[in-house]
């Protein structure tokens, strides 16, 4: 027997399903797809690369093809002085974010300048690029725009990193990773409310502040605190070495896990860490048994640990 | 099982798909609330099994999180259709073979897709965390050969007309292949920013409203007339119900993001609608409630019954709180916090839980023509899984005022961590008891496959008196 006596039925269910969908889906990507990114997104993404989760480049999650973020002085070109400017570095291969390779979603102005002034067009994946981002004003309102340095100033990505020294270096797109990977996200939202967290977690971003990111992880559920600002709040590297390390030797009520793991095997110096006999002395430091606590590894510069430490702290 | 993979269609006895689906959907059960219990641990006792990457807190959650909803609830879901729908046409499942296949790739692919999240293989996206290339393999290896069932077993049917049950069966299985496809959009397509966000919640919201809900909903309406043996209160208040879950239930998924800034105006039709959710609760509970009329003893003799009208009961509160909590009056109150968490455990676990439990103890004898082995250890089931499930709820719900109170007094986050710590191990106490429960309920229905008396032709199980 066929839906021969339900076809009304079956139109009315496609009708209200479809209904539901343009109302849900269509009007409001209308919406958010005309807003223009701010300079925060276009940090934010150039910062990141192409996407924080499982991707062709780096399908398991190991921070691999991701950019980097370096703050120089120096014009990696010439060597002469400018002033400090914070340059994201592609080398050759590595994935451009989305604003890049559809400058569409940055808004109108901001496509417009990115191209023409910015040449963001002329940079090629295979050959790498430098990108940093400007300001400029357009009718008195201040425009963020990309500019492809590489293009506009002859800054070659292996020069642009050269000339930075390695704690002038964020990984701060394979620390995204490790964010997404290790689930920080479970507990630490990424989104200040825009009801009540002003004084404490900082202002709730804006509309246009994602444009190009993803995943935007958000998080739901806010069993700590929240991260979006913790850069302005915390900038200590050595804090955030001990509290990824073991969080209860800096907040002994933390109920954060360790993130010993993504130490590695060598520390900074490169000397194997011994795991055992850290937490036996740190048993034994718990228990009374001893005053201090053991040294904590400071984290190899190619560690995991590093870029997730370099991820949070420039999460201004 | 793998027997029938390549048997010809005449020799794979009927309901052999529907009895591997029982089967597979409580071992997961058991394997989802056993991660989930030892997550609970974490959470109370952080030190509990650390410095190992793989079973860390970031990397089990989740897999907690997809175990319940793909392997326990969508597996129920799976075995009630394939039994109850061709009940209710009067006719055979339309494949058995292709039933089959469909639970040995079910717990293929599941497998797969839940050991690369346990790997931190993820996408990053809250309930659609499983990377782009296994949500093509969950929407055409696992729903849609469902769904192919579902629909040409409706269409084969050898009755008049399709019962309420059917349409809730036919429309989700479509429902849920759009929402998997259309959800998961930003990864096949790279969506990002606001986009990307919006449309993770539209998936997570609407994989509930669109799947989980009307199906649950659906597998009551069958068990409470079946066992009861009084008609279904009204076929109207029926219909209500289905085409205001379509419509109200498809639409305020903003409502999830009401603090994030999306268009205002947005958010407002998304919390109008979300009120409308009380629309279908109200419609199905009633209807429910009053098809009991008269037959209230059952709710206490008989276990399907009794898991069938607590789980329909639980709807209440369930809608109450999902019907107001989403209003921006009390949403920035309790956004983010462990209100949240209970709110989420009593749809999967309170309400959605005790009706595809119901479900699958009613279909499993039914199927193996075999009455339940035990009504004491069944009891103790249904009693570990309500006491387990209400510590939990309650202890997170303090849990949530708690942390709603710290957000917006500005308490500094550490107090509100150590004013949590007893609900958290209130929380892990009772997710343990759901845990044991559910072992004692596979142990139990093993026992019934193995040794439970053999029901005669033409007699249904609960008309059979139990034995132990």
């Amino acid at each position: 027997m066929a839906f021969r006596e339900y076809k009304v039925g079956a139109r009315m269910f496609g009708l209200a399903l479809g209904t539901s969908m343009f109302i849900t889906l269509y009007m409001p990507s209308l919406d958010m797809g005309s807003v223009a990114a701010t300079a925060s997104a276009m940090e934010r993404q150039l910062g990141f690369g192409r996407v924080g989760g499982f991707s062709y480049e780096d399908p398991f999650l190991q921070g691999w093809a991701k950019p980097v973020t370096v703050d120089i002085d120096k014009d990696p070109k010439t060597g002469a002085p400018i002033e400090p400017t914070r340059a994201y570095v592609y080398e050759a291969n590595v994935p451009f974010p989305n604003g890049i390779r559809h400058p569409r979603i940055l808004g109108k102005a901001s496509e417009a300048l990115s191209e023409t002034k910015g040449h963001v067009t002329e940079a090629d994946e295979s050959h790498g690029a430098v990108f940093v981002v400007r300001e400029t004003t357009q009718n008195g309102v201040s425009v963020p725009y990309i500019e492809n340095v590489t293009a506009t100033k002859g800054w070659a990505p292996a020069d642009t990193i050269a000339v930075s020294s390695d704690s002038a270096r964020s990984y701060i797109g394979k620390g995204k990773i490790m964010f997404v990977r290790e689930g920080c996200w479970w507990c630490h939202t990424l989104l200040p409310e825009q009801t009540q967290d002003w004084q404490y977690f900082g202002a709730p971003p804006m509309l246009g502040d994602f444009n190009g990111e993803s995943p935007t992880a958000f998080g739901s559920d806010r069993k700590a605190p929240d991260l979006t600002h913790v850069g302005s709040r915390n900038s200590s590297r050595e804090w955030m070495n001990l509290h990824f390390f073991n969080p209860r030797l800096v907040q002994p009520h933390s109920i954060m896990p360790r993130y010993d793991y993504l130490w590695g095997d060598k520390d900074a110096n490169g000397k194997p860490i011994d795991y055992d006999a850290w937490r036996t002395a740190y048993n034994d430091y718990e228990s009374g048994k001893t005053v201090y606590p053991p040294e904590v590894p400071l984290p190899a510069a190619d560690s995991e640990a590093r870029a997730l430490i370099d991820f949070i702290i420039n999460l201004k | 099982m793998f027997k029938y993979l390549f048997a010809k269609a005449e020799d794979i006895p009927a309901g052999s798909a529907a009895v591997y689906f029982g089967f597979s959907s409580i071992v997961w059960f058991v394997i989802g609330t056993g991660i989930g219990s030892f997550n609970a641990a974490k959470l109370a006792f952080p030190d509990f099994v650390t410095g190992s990457e793989i079973l860390s807190f970031g990397h089990m959650r989740q897999v907690h999180v997809l175990a319940v909803i793909l392997g326990w609830i969508s597996m129920a879901f799976a075995m009630a259709m394939m039994y109850i729908t061709p009940a209710l046409g009067n006719t055979k499942l339309w494949s058995e073979k292709l039933g089959v296949w469909n639970c040995l790739l079910w717990n293929v692919g599941l497998s797969l897709g839940l050991f690369l999240l346990w790997l931190g293989i993820t996408s990053g996206r809250e309930y659609s965390d499983l990377p782009w290339f296994i949500d093509l393999v969950v929407v055409f290896g696992l729903l849609l050969p469902l769904g192919i069932n579902v629909w040409m077993t409706i269409k084969t049917r050898r009755t008049q007309g399709i019962y309420t049950t059917n349409w809730f069966f036919g429309a989700a299985t479509f429902m849920v292949i759009i929402v998997f496809l259309v959800g998961n959009a930003p990864e096949f397509f790279q969506l990002t920013g606001l986009t990307e966000a919006y449309m993770t919640w539209w998936f997570a919201h609407n994989v509930l409203g669109l799947w989980i809900t009307p199906v649950a909903a659906a597998i009551s309406y069958y068990i409470v007339p079946k066992v009861t043996g009084n008609p279904l209160y009204s076929h109207r208040i029926g219909h209500l119900h289905f085409w205001s879950v379509v419509v109200f239930y498809s639409t305020p998924a903003a409502h999830h993001l009401m603090s994030a800034p999306l268009p205002e105006w947005l958010k407002s039709f998304a919390s109008v609608e979300g009120v409308l959710i009380l629309v279908p609760a109200i419609a199905f509970v009633s209807n429910l409630l009053l098809t009991m009329t008269g037959k209230w003893r059952m709710f206490v003799e008989n276990i399907e019954i009794k898991f069938t009208i607590t789980g329909v009961m639980m709807a209440i509160p369930l809608n109450l709180q999902g019907g107001f909590q989403q209003t921006r009056a009390i949403n920035w109150y309790i956004h983010g916090t462990g209100w949240i968490v209970a709110h989420a455990h009593l749809a999967l676990l309170g309400f959605s839980t005790f009706l595809e439990a119901a479900a699958v103890y009613y279909g499993l004898q039914t199927l193996l023509r075999r009455k339940l082995y035990s009504l004491g250890l069944a009891n103790f089931h249904f009693w570990m899984l309500l006491i387990g499930f209400s510590t939990y709820w309650i202890s997170m719900t303090i849990a949530g005022l708690i942390q709603g109170a710290g957000k917006i007094y500005e308490v500094p986050y550490i107090d509100v961590v150590i004013a949590e710590h007893p609900y958290m191990i209130a929380r892990w106490v009772g997710g343990t008891m759901v845990f044991l429960g559910n072992c004692v309920w596979l142990f139990n229905m093993w026992k019934t496959a193995r040794a439970g008396t053999v029901i005669p032709a033409g007699r249904l199980p609960h008309e059979l008196a139990y034995e132990r």
